[in-house]
């Protein structure tokens, strides 16, 4: 037997040509697959191997003051991002980057945790950094191949403390942030600098803009190779620019005129539109501090302070509004019908009202006398008071309070907003006390003590009726925006005139604010408040000083409505008072074209000189304008 | 001039097909260097094979001239000295390069290499001599092992370097070699069983149905095979799925991880995974089309591991798309059947099966290194004949070719 006749290699050799035709056609089936059928699918694959998305940052809107002042803008800035990688590489770079600049262990993690959540999208290590970080980083490019330094606009304020509480602060956004839904997906990622607080917070959608993106070519190790062609950059959107119903050199003045010992709060208001002019609480902060990303020091120190300079006591502040509160009394009582303007009340004020078995007190030991309507209030005369409360009686007067909105919001465009505390009903004492209302509940009410507390914006909307038809709209710190509500005290005209002449008393000569609130072109109207408190009332402290008003041309109407509460003030006339009246006259005399003067009431006069010729030619019959 | 052509390469058209496929390979490596931070080794890559391929065409043209009786008679001192090499290896050999923690190469000078491409062609040449010699057909089990032994010898020692690539090369030199010598292909199967029981070990359900039908396959083919021999394919079957798990678990991790992305690539796509997925992203994304000579981004940016040595037919598949694979694996069907045709053309036993044992090795080498780009075979380290990166590789193959041409013909 021959084991290689020719016969059997042909037959053995077919065999082996079956085994290659299996193979090779297998492999060539294989190949065909993959880069025939399936080229598509590994195309994008090895797209998104070498190509990352890196972000261009959208620069944040500008906002502007009423007269077209900027009071926030950016500036060029620059932020050192990772590009994402296995995550030991990421911390490893990461690590050796904490030689040039800081990074605590706990930016490490939660950097990583980003890393683990959001894959392909880029780190952002420091979101605003040193120039001398950027230099440091670009010398050694070779060591931190996967390092990238982008230009970032910055966020910066003026105006410094003065707008603090108005604009806020921006900062880098959080991981709790991120996973809300107020931070869409499409728009916000890890590193992007967003609102915090006050009106960047508030109009954080406008100002924000959309970032671009464009796309790099990397390598296995994550260098950038360089950009990518074939996908087009999208350059982004800016921020939409935002117009404020704020005078920034008002707000300035205001600052700068605040005792800076104090904490209060400052707000005006313009009455033919409700706009908000000024907005200030004492004390504040420089929001510039915030944009680098606040150090953790800094923030304790601000959060540690006493006096709270992170709280907007302009609308986060509640104090029981006293005898500003008393306008809202006689208002309700001349709508009820309670009292006419004219009426005096029976009992005469002789310091001190009695009622069942107790005697409350008015202001004044000496006591006023018989009043009407407008001398009750400019002598803000308690016994008048007591017995306009009594007149209305408790249930129709904490219904009538509960209507106009005394424990509501105002609706600022702020994104936090305290609501006032006024009760609704009886059930309030129980809830609150545990006791029945009693009928003497009313007398502490109608003088603006009691269960009562206000923001000064919600003060200030009150007054905003007063000096308008007894309407006043939400205020709004944003211009051309839609004006969602509207309040309404719905007072008959004369009875609005009727308390406008008590306001008017108070400033007059003889009345409890004139000396303060004497000024050369404009009058005042307006009425101080003595807010008592728990320490107060134990001599433990001094009360809060209101001062609510409004102040325009003399005999014209009102250009400015300005509220001003100042903790521990002592009194309404003497330290609330003039800061209103220095308010309004800065405002009124820009507005109507006088030059500003920095010696303002006649108070300021007297302190530096002679009793002006303004003051003896308006009010010749003064005994009192001596020094 | 025609016939002075034939006397000098005796086999034009597949010494110029191989020729021209070294040449691409050049030109493969030449790209394979083409990155955006180019270094050393893979920059001037192509200049070194290239001299080795000046070297490689001098060895042809001595080799080619050695009469075939000199060759018969080397085969056994050869054969006997490779062994020895290969257990030197064990003790002194070093790794090269990504290969660092294996045993497969000897260093000479600046020169190394391996020792395991020396042992192919002798147990080749050395299993041409003994299978030439028989008159009679491998019949049965028993004939089997004296052959499996002659081959199963240096593969266990190259087992242990470990190179399982070059292992897999010595399968194919034995299957084929026998298959020629007239070994009746069930018994080729029976003896490749155990390989088989070893792999559907992993599962004992679908194991234990193996061994079943196993034996009601040996029991339908009773009168071809002695009992004992039936017992004994059983019993290896039944061996090679206990020594499973205890194998598997001496195996490397890095060999386990080979095996266990081979199933999935994605189960680790940053670790063992990588490479697979980078080379399959590599080819895939080549399209009908390719990327363009030396253009490919996953091999410019280094995506693509070992792009010129194990790897360099991802270079082809991104570079030149399915035209550049198709064609390569066209070259590389003609070039096996020619060996074919030639081993079917010489009526000289010893020829025929030289031929065909390099034939089993280089069919090895190209099924497993063009399959395991796109994960049809797990990942061993194996290079392409004539194409792939490595100097000594190269002269060995072209060295093959000329016993190739010059016994095919002489015979």
């Amino acid at each position: 037997m021959n084991l290689y006749h020719p016969h059997s290699r042909r037959q053995r050799a077919r065999g082996l040509y079956l085994v290659i035709a299996i193979l090779m056609g297998t492999l060539t089936i294989a190949f065909f697959r993959l880069q025939v059928l399936r080229s598509d699918t590994w195309e994008l694959r090895a797209e998104s191997n070498r190509i990352r998305q890196l972000p261009i940052p959208a620069p944040r809107g500008t906002i502007y003051d009423r007269n077209g002042l900027v009071i926030a803008d950016n500036v060029p800035g620059y932020a050192i991002t990772l590009l994402p990688g296995p995550p030991d590489s990421i911390r490893a770079t990461l690590n050796q980057m904490s030689q040039y600049l800081e990074i605590s262990d706990e930016r490490i993690e939660s950097l990583l945790a980003f890393l683990t959540r959001y894959g392909r999208q880029p780190l952002v290590v420091d979101a605003d950094a040193d120039f001398s970080v950027v230099s440091a980083l670009q010398e050694r490019r070779t060591e931190f191949p996967t390092v990238h330094i982008e230009m970032r606009p910055r966020r910066r304020y003026f105006g410094g403390e003065a707008a603090a509480h108005i604009l806020g602060y921006v900062g880098e956004i959080t991981a709790d942030e991120l996973a809300s839904t107020d931070f869409s997906q499409d728009l916000y990622e890890q590193g992007m600098v967003v609102g915090k607080a006050g009106v960047e917070k508030q109009y954080e959608s406008i100002l924000q803009g959309r970032r671009g993106l464009k796309y790099v070519e990397v390598d296995a190790r994550g260098r950038i190779v360089g950009d990518f062609g074939a996908f087009r950059e999208d350059p982004g959107e800016g921020g939409e620019s935002l117009h404020l119903n704020i005078d920034i050199e008002l707000q300035e003045w205001i600052h700068h005129i605040f005792p800076k010992s104090l904490s209060g709060a400052v707000i005006a208001l313009d009455p033919e539109d409700g706009g908000v002019l000024a907005l200030y609480s004492n004390p504040g902060y420089d929001p510039n501090d915030f944009v680098s990303g606040i150090s953790s020091q800094a923030w304790e120190d601000l959060n540690a302070d006493d006096r709270n300079p992170l709280f907007n006591r302009a609308v986060l502040g509640l104090y029981p509004p006293a005898s500003t509160w008393k306008l809202a009394a006689a208002g309700i009582g001349l709508d009820l019908g309670a009292i006419t303007p004219n009426e005096k009340m029976p009992v005469p004020c002789t310091g001190s009202y009695a009622f069942g078995n107790r005697s409350y007190r008015c202001w004044d030991p000496d006591g006023h006398g018989f009043n009407n309507l407008a001398e009750a209030i400019g002598n803000s005369c308690d016994v008048y008071f007591y017995q306009l409360g009594l007149r209305i009686g408790l249930d129709p007067l904490l219904r009538r309070s509960t209507e106009i909105g005394f424990s509501r919001q105002c609706g600022i465009d702020l994104p936090q907003e305290s609501q006032g505390v006024f009760p609704a009903e009886r059930e309030f004492w129980e809830r609150r006390f545990g006791y029945a209302p009693r009928e003497g509940e009313v007398l502490p009410l109608s003088i603006g003590q009691g269960p009562n507390s206000q923001t000064p914006l919600k003060i200030a909307q009150f007054y905003l009726a007063l000096a308008r038809d007894g309407s006043a709209p939400t205020p709004v710190l944003a211009r051309d925006l839609e004006i969602e509500q509207t309040w309404a005290l719905n007072l008959d005209p004369d009875h609005l005139e009727s308390l406008r002449e008590g306001l008017r008393k108070v400033t007059a000569p003889g009345g409890t604010a004139h000396f303060g609130t004497a000024l050369e072109h404009w009058q005042v109207l307006g009425k101080t408040g003595t807010a008592e408190h728990g320490l107060s009332q134990a001599g433990l402290a001094e009360p809060h000083a209101w001062f609510a008003g409004m102040a325009g041309p003399v005999g014209g109407s009102p250009g400015i409505v300005v509220v001003v509460i100042v903790e521990y003030g002592e009194s309404g006339s003497a330290t609330a008072a003039p800061i209103m009246a220095k308010t309004a006259d800065y405002y009124l005399r820009r507005k109507h074209g006088i030059p500003t003067d920095s010696v303002q009431t006649y108070l300021d006069h007297v302190q530096n000189g002679p009793v002006p010729t303004w003051y003896r030619e308006r009010y010749p019959n003064v005994i009192g304008a001596i020094r | 001039m025609r016939r002075q052509f034939t006397k000098w390469l005796l086999e034009p058209p597949l010494v110029l097909a191989v020729f021209a496929l070294t040449v691409f390979g050049l030109a493969m490596i030449y790209s394979a260097g083409v990155v955006h931070i180019p270094n050393d080794v893979t920059q001037n890559a192509w200049i070194r094979q290239g001299t080795w391929f000046a070297l490689a065409m001098v060895a042809f043209i001595g080799v080619v001239r050695v009469p075939v009786r000199w060759i018969e008679w080397v085969a056994l001192p050869a054969y006997a000295f490779s062994v020895l090499l290969l257990v030197f290896t064990l003790m002194v050999g070093t790794g090269v390069g990504t290969a660092a923690g294996v045993k497969s190469f000897i260093q000479i000078g600046p020169f190394s290499f391996q020792p395991s491409e020396i042992a192919k062609i002798a147990a080749v040449l050395f299993l041409a001599r003994f299978l030439s010699q028989r008159k009679e057909p491998l019949n049965s089990v028993q004939d089997l092992v004296l052959p499996s032994f002659l081959v199963g010898l240096p593969l266990t020692l190259i087992m242990l370097q470990p190179d399982l690539g070059t292992a897999m090369a010595f399968g194919g030199i034995l299957f084929t070699m026998l298959f020629w010598s007239g070994t009746p292909v069930i018994l080729l199967l029976l003896i490749a069983s155990p390989i088989l029981g070893l792999v559907l070990s992993y599962e004992t359900v679908i194991w234990s149905g193996y061994i079943v039908a196993l034996v009601g396959f040996l029991y339908l083919f009773r009168y071809r095979l002695l009992l004992f021999e039936s017992i004994g394919v059983v019993l290896a079957n039944l061996a090679a799925g206990t020594v499973a798990q205890p194998l598997w678990n001496r195996l490397a991790t890095y060999q386990q991880n080979r095996i266990l992305v081979f199933l999935d690539p994605e189960v680790d796509p940053r670790g063992a995974g990588y490479q697979l997925i980078q080379s399959k992203v590599a080819v895939g994304s080549g399209g009908v089309m390719g990327q363009g000579f030396t253009l490919g981004p996953q091999k410019r940016y280094d995506f693509l591991p070992e792009q010129h040595t194990d790897f360099i037919f991802s270079v082809v598949g991104e570079e030149l798309g399915f035209i550049g694979t198709a064609l390569g694996i066209l070259a590389f069907c003609f070039i096996l059947g020619h060996l074919v045709q030639m081993a079917t053309r010489t009526p000289d036993p010893f020829a025929g099966l030289v031929v065909l044992g390099i034939f089993g090795a280089w069919i090895t080498h190209i099924f497993v290194n063009i399959g395991m780009t796109i994960g049809l075979v797990p990942i061993t380290g194996i290079p392409l004949p004539f194409v792939s990166y490595g100097g000594t590789f190269l002269l060995m193959c072209w060295i093959s070719l000329a016993i190739a041409v010059r016994v095919a013909h002489e015979g």
